[in-house]
């Protein structure tokens, strides 16, 4: 059958709601944008178990201790499952892992920043993990089979850690005068971060029209950004905590806030390195990787010993 | 010492052991060789946390002073922890870390084993439950250690050393205070020596088929179980208490 005409049938099955399973045929095109989305996903995952294990070793409680140690057990368990949906598409795990310390992949930027206090742990529940899940259970009714059943599942354990992140926040927000500055300082460094997460505005979105006809991606930046803040602004006042935005405003004519402006010049910066702890995110990944190669390569040579006398 | 004190001592001493152990091995979190035992180490240290968290409620019951779970694991020094020296060690590299959770976890489920039967309801209740995630732990580091035993040049030599090392803080966990030696006339705990039997046979049957040399008894370190630790025990609470030492009596 000639390319064109797969392709229109392609595009056909995708525009009745047909999930593209691994082997059926799809574009070039639709398989390596997958294949970015898809690690870039599993990248972030990954990448974000740093910054909220830089305060496991110091949680307050034994209780508050074991929800973070849980909660970043999972986020290694949606690394797992991401890294295997895009194996799917015919690269390894190997490759990927390569692309992301090599600098090639991306990962998500939020990651970039620092966990100074207790009370980011709860802003990146709250926030960070809130952010996403607006974005995930778009995902949920994404084009391509695997990609969309890992989201489902993904997204029943993000909403439980996004409600503990805000159980911190409140907690610290009914607390001491101190307690409350640091839930307000937190709020303060996140909330613009937290919007970036979104993406670009959809004009300036270099894969957004593409992914949209192809269904992997269901609905623009702008559109998901403007959920997020009708979603979180009540969240954050019922806490008493402010939004650091001065332009916010409940607009009674469209029913959604009005607010402020992006800095998108700190957003490409992150992106291109220059973000906060860029530096020491990789650091930290090369890091393990290095020193865990002893580890992977003994294990492989005792399988292989062992196959080697069980065949013998 | 009478037997509730010595009750007391004995829950907090398994509240601290299971909490030092499992802090120490949640350093990992984030910083694995693979992201599958990112997993699996995590799950380690949140089963070693959830039954420190049973032990020192239960002690703090005991107490009748009205301490609960965070007062004990937050608000004592070092010199008042009771835990063995071998949980406190440092990470190391992987074999460290492989060779200290299986050096304690051989100790640890014949431990459990017995305390499932013990005459204190409590304490049966915490081990029962406890017993089944132990053999998990044990089975968890006896794999790895055959596989560097028997793997590389590397790793045979990584897990020797570290082998070596952590051999002097194993005589410890046999070694019996005053209130070990009364549960155990009691029945409510076994007694330790009696542990050593299973221990040694777990630890030579994993050694032999890891090709790794057993350490010659030699001189055993001491002290953990009276609160006279190594130098890291303090570091270590420094770095969890802080939070709670800097806003005394807030709720997190």
């Amino acid at each position: 059958m000639p390319e064109k005409k797969q392709e229109a049938l392609f595009q056909q099955a995708v525009d009745g709601e047909q999930k593209v399973e691994p082997r059926d045929w799809m574009p070039e095109g639709y398989r390596k944008n997958l294949i970015r989305q898809i690690s870039q996903h599993a990248h972030s995952e990954v990448v974000g178990m740093l910054p909220e294990g830089n305060w496991i070793t110091r949680a307050p409680s034994l209780h508050r201790k074991t929800i973070l140690l849980a909660k970043v057990q999972d986020e290694a368990g949606h690394g797992l499952y991401l890294y295997s949906a895009a194996e799917t598409l015919g690269i390894g795990r190997d490759e990927l892992i390569d692309q992301l310390l090599s600098g090639k992949a991306k990962y998500s930027s939020i990651f970039n920043y620092p966990t100074l206090t207790w009370a980011d742990i709860g802003a990146i529940g709250w926030l960070v993990d809130g952010a996403a899940i607006i974005n995930q259970v778009m995902l949920t009714r994404t084009s391509y089979g695997p990609y969309s059943r890992a989201m489902v599942r993904i997204c029943k354990e993000e909403s439980f850690h996004n409600r503990q992140g805000y159980d911190i926040l409140m907690t610290l927000s009914k607390g001491t005068p101190e307690q409350k500055a640091m839930a307000q300082d937190a709020l303060d460094r996140w909330w613009w971060p937290s919007l970036m997460m979104f993406g670009p505005s959809d004009k300036d979105s270099p894969h957004s029209a593409q992914s949209m006809q192809w269904k992997i991606k269901r609905q623009g930046n702008d559109e998901l950004r403007q959920v997020f803040i009708d979603r979180t602004v009540p969240q954050a006042e019922f806490i008493g905590l402010k939004v650091p935005d001065p332009k916010l405003k409940w607009n009674e004519q469209t029913q959604h806030y009005d607010w402020g402006e992006i800095n998108w010049e700190e957003f490409n910066q992150v992106i291109k390195g220059n973000g906060p702890c860029n530096a020491e995110r990789m650091a930290a990944r090369r890091k393990a990787h290095d020193d865990g190669a002893w580890v992977r390569e003994a294990a492989l040579a005792h399988a292989e010993k062992k196959n080697k006398r069980n065949a013998a | 010492m009478n037997q509730q004190e010595a009750l007391f001592r004995f829950a907090l001493r398994m509240g601290d052991n299971a909490l030092v152990l499992g802090h120490r091995i949640s350093e990992w979190c984030g910083h694995a060789p693979a992201l599958e035992e990112d997993i699996a180490q995590t799950n380690i240290a949140l089963d070693l946390i959830g039954q420190a968290r049973n032990y020192l409620t239960y002690a703090g019951e005991v107490e009748g002073k009205g301490r609960k779970e965070d007062d004990l694991a937050y608000l004592r020094d070092s010199r008042e922890y009771i835990n063995a020296l071998i949980t406190e060690q440092p990470k190391g590299d992987f074999a460290h870390t492989i060779v200290r959770s299986f050096l304690w976890d051989a100790f640890h489920r014949p431990l459990l084993n017995a305390l499932a039967n013990s005459s204190d309801e409590r304490l049966k209740g915490i081990a029962e439950k406890a017993v089944k995630e132990v053999a998990y732990h044990l089975r968890h580091s006896s794999e790895w250690l055959i596989r560097f035993g028997d793997g590389t040049e590397e790793s045979h030599r990584r897990a020797q050393t570290a082998l070596d090392e952590l051999w002097r803080f194993t005589g410890e966990l046999f070694e019996a205070d005053e209130a070990e030696q009364i549960l155990a006339k009691e029945g409510v705990i076994p007694p330790l020596e009696s542990l050593k039997a299973e221990w040694n046979a777990t630890v030579d049957r994993v050694l032999a088929e890891a090709t790794l040399k057993r350490p010659s008894e030699g001189w055993m370190a001491s002290g953990g179980k009276k609160g006279v630790h190594t130098e890291h025990l303090s570091l270590m609470l420094a770095e969890m208490q802080t939070l709670q030492r800097s806003y005394p009596g807030v709720e997190w």
